[in-house]
């Protein structure tokens, strides 16, 4: 044992700080972490009903195309959620890399809805402030919300511009070459795409948000 | 018009086509193809006017009700128009309609949500009688088929053999357009247009979608990966049915050469350019000269005159 060891109980309670500089983390949770009524509503969710029939096989692990990416692989993002380990999910990079490519819901032999399970946790992810910040697909998203719900339909340019100001605008310089030949074949615009009924549009959404606040 | 859409016994089919965001941008080639196939098979359908944005992935990361909402305007709009079909050429289109249609009629609690804000917008109800949402790859395999298909080439291929990528949104996760796993009707539709195709074991491995434009390095491996296997099995060129593939199989290829790959060139072009070429489609119309990789091999496969090449 090498001197005194410090317990940080209130911030880091899974962590011992030696004063080598190293750090030793639990490894496990304990069952007073989790909030297993956030499990039950997750299941309330289209899709995510069946969530507690998963075997744990990883069969959707396995098929994954991104899981060799994931700080947590598919198969423990569904035993952490039922078990209710909320911040561990939401806070995780997995549902991030989630291109929805519906692999894992296809093969799953217990028909679970993997890839609604992860928008799912996106959303609340984002309603919870708890998404990394300057990662880029979230940010992604939430520009693509914007542009959409504005003009009615995306402006690739212009979504990909705002993307990389926000979280990396050196980025661009390395873009120029794509750029060029996307225009060289005539492939992009730099117009700002819309529709003509766009009051339309946005009635129809506001009213499709506004049950929901009467609901929850 | 009844035309000569009565194929497969149906004859008061109305298709309306949904062209979605891509395909009026770096998707522009997939979209002049796809208009000239549907042409020269006598598949006649108009453009949805006024057509929105389906939403594609990011939308449901933000919101569930007003996702749905966004992607149910356009049924709705399909509906008013009379149609009964609706084409969704691009992937992300296409899931992201059919699963609208599917959630409404399974889900009470979407229906109620959906058609009150469709109402309220003054838009048409989808209620009991929603278009139904389709593929031009399950409508050219079904509606038309290979054999009648092969009745109307009109110019023998005079390109190498072809690696066929479905990608993953448009067999997944409904497996109405093909088997979700192992698809074979583009195989199917190209061999009967007289195309070689490759047995390509990722022919189902996603692309990334828009990681590529995310996080860079990993999407840029997935699509190396898909190359890699393609060009081992001897493939000479890739087909896709997705603007999102295409593009990043194509534009992010002068990267993978760099970095790992310098004889890479391989062109990768869109199922209904290859198979309009075939019928008799020219080499503008098809845009075939938008393909940002592997120019010199599409100039040579699609340069031939017309009368050298006829069958």
């Amino acid at each position: 044992m090498e001197g005194k060891i410090h317990f940080q109980p209130q911030e880091h309670p899974s962590k011992v700080y030696l004063q080598s500089g190293d750090i030793i983390s639990r490894k496990l949770r304990y069952q007073r972490e989790a909030d297993p009524v956030w499990a039950r509503k997750i299941t309330s969710h289209p899709g995510c009903e069946r969530l507690f029939s998963c075997i744990q096989c990883g069969t959707c692990s396995g098929t994954c195309p991104l899981s060799l990416y994931m700080d947590y692989t598919p198969r423990r993002i569904v035993a952490l959620v039922r078990e209710g380990f909320r911040k561990d999910v939401l806070r995780s990079q997995t549902i991030w890399l989630c291109a929805s490519c519906y692999s894992c819901a296809v093969h799953c032999p217990q028909n679970i809805e993997i890839t609604d399970l992860m928008y799912t946790l996106k959303r609340e992810a984002i309603q919870s402030h708890l998404f990394p910040k300057r990662f880029p697909i979230p940010v992604l998203a939430r520009e693509f919300y914007e542009l959409v719900r504005r003009h009615g339909r995306n402006s690739e340019f212009w979504l990909v511009l705002r993307m990389m100001l926000k979280t990396n605008p050196l980025g661009l310089l390395g873009m120029a070459k794509t750029g060029w030949s996307l225009i060289r074949t005539g492939r992009m615009s730099l117009k700002f795409e819309g529709i003509q009924q766009i009051r339309q549009l946005q009635a129809a959404l506001e009213a499709a948000q506004e049950g929901n606040n009467h609901a929850g | 018009m009844p035309a000569d859409r009565s194929h497969n016994g149906d004859g008061a089919k109305k298709y309306v086509y949904y062209p979605g965001c891509s395909l009026k941008s770096t998707g522009l080639a997939y979209e002049e193809s796809f208009l000239a196939v549907f042409q020269l098979l006598d598949l006649p359908f108009e453009e949805l006017p006024d057509w929105n944005c389906c939403g594609a992935t990011s939308y449901m990361d933000i919101e569930e009700d007003s996702a749905f909402v966004l992607a149910a305007r356009n049924l709705s709009l399909a509906k008013s128009s009379g149609a009964t079909d609706i084409l969704a050429p691009c992937s992300a289109c296409y899931l992201v309609l059919r699963k609208a249609e599917d959630y409404h009629r399974r889900y009470p609690v979407i229906r109620e949500k959906v058609d009150a804000a469709l109402k309220r917008a003054r838009l048409e109800p989808l209620a009991d009688n929603c278009p139904h949402v389709r593929h031009p790859l399950e409508v050219l395999y079904n509606d038309v088929g290979p054999e009648r298909l092969r009745a109307k080439v009109s110019r023998r291929w005079e390109g190498g053999p072809i690696a066929c990528y479905y990608g993953c949104q448009v067999v997944r996760p409904y497996g109405e357009v093909d088997n979700p796993v192992n698809p074979v009707r583009m195989e199917e539709l190209l061999e009967a247009a007289g195309i070689p195709t490759i047995e390509y074991g990722l022919k189902t491995k996603c692309c990334g979608g828009s990681l590529t434009g995310t996080i860079h390095e990993v999407g840029l491996r997935l699509n190396y990966v898909l190359l890699k296997d393609a060009h081992r099995r001897g493939a000479q060129a890739v087909v896709t049915i997705c603007p999102l593939c295409q593009f990043n199989l194509d534009v992010y290829q002068n990267e993978i050469r760099k970095d790992t790959w310098p004889s890479l060139d391989m062109p990768i072009l869109y199922l209904t350019q290859v198979l309009g070429w075939v019928l008799g489609a020219d080499f503008q119309a098809l845009g075939l000269h938008r393909s940002v990789s592997g120019r010199k091999l599409i100039r040579e496969w699609f340069s031939r005159k017309e009368e050298e090449s006829y069958v």
